[in-house]
């Protein structure tokens, strides 16, 4: 079983580096993107299909809940 | 009174800030290995500054998965001083010591250079020898400086007198202009609620001899002293 950890800034987080982001693709003159957020993705390759223990690792260490949120896609 | 400083893969901060404590305390300091699983015997810990363990992942994020972190935890909730600087603070929030978040800074520069801090607290263990307002001058040097909280801790710590510095300019008045990295309410330094445990990105170690351009970062390692010997 794998899993694909997604871990985002909560949206009302102010995202430094999705905003520098921005500022490029505007100077590239690709008006439709209004907006980019910057994110993490973790490919995690499980042996037994242990679905708690990624749970464990995307709150506990791959997140900070300060500022961030996660979430899990599973094949 | 015998001070340690912790040491972990990637910072690179601990030697100046044993030299510091040397220095200007003239107490004994030793290193705390990050493997350490008991910090017996020791007065004061200090967190200093740089990468550790690569800052991979987030800064400080891993750090607080050293062994010698528990021990440090139950130091702290026994109301030892903890003292994080830079990434030091960064392992602080990270590891729940401090409440909030250093995220990346807004302008995504890594910011080095001497600014001025403005003493909001003056009656914790790590500012007795400092007035009310009294203004700093010591150096920065991070790009992940960018304090953040949540609005209700925000106003918690604003509230309970846990914001101990701000970034202001040479008149002391906190404008953007004198924020280097975004930080929310010019944040540079907070206690915790207790006010034993204290995480400040400027770097006093850098700064508590006049030969590095600014002597003022004495004050807070004199400061810890005097707590020490009043306690």
């Amino acid at each position: 079983m794998k899993a694909t950890v997604i871990v985002t800034l909560k949206p009302t987080v102010l995202d430094p580096q999705g905003m520098t982001i921005q500022r490029s693709v505007s100077s590239m003159g690709l008006t439709d993107v209004t907006d980019v957020r910057q994110g993490k993705i973790f490919h995690l390759q499980l042996k037994d299909g242990k679905k708690e223990q990624v749970e464990t690792l995307a709150k506990e260490v791959l997140t900070n809940p300060v500022i961030e949120e996660y979430r899990i896609i599973w094949e | 009174m015998k001070f340690g400083v912790v040491v972990i893969p990637g910072c690179y901060c601990d030697h100046d800030c044993y030299y510091a404590i040397e220095k200007v305390t003239g107490k004994p300091v030793e290193f705390i290995w990050h493997e350490q699983t008991s910090v017996d015997g020791f007065d004061a810990i200090i967190l200093p500054g740089g990468f550790a363990h690569g800052d991979y992942l987030r800064t400080g994020a891993l750090a607080k998965f050293s062994p010698v972190m528990k021990a440090i935890r139950a130091f702290a909730n026994m109301g030892g001083l903890v003292f994080g600087i830079c990434n030091g603070f960064q392992i602080l929030t990270e590891a729940g010591f401090l409440p909030g978040a250093l995220m990346r800074n807004v302008g995504m520069k890594y910011v080095c250079k001497y600014l001025h801090l403005r003493t909001e607290n003056a009656e914790t263990p790590f500012t007795n020898t400092l007035s009310q307002g009294q203004l700093l001058y010591i150096p920065i040097g991070h790009g992940d400086g960018n304090y953040y909280a949540d609005d209700e801790t925000l106003m918690r710590i604003e509230g309970n007198g846990q914001v101990v510095f701000r970034y202001v300019d040479a008149q002391g008045q906190a404008t953007p202009e004198a924020n280097p990295n975004g930080s929310l309410n010019n944040i540079a330094g907070i206690v915790n609620e207790q006010g034993n445990v204290l995480g400040m990105m400027p770097h006093p170690d850098r700064s508590f001899e006049a030969i590095l351009g600014s002597a003022d970062g004495k004050l807070i390692f004199e400061s810890m002293v005097n707590a020490l010997v009043t306690k």
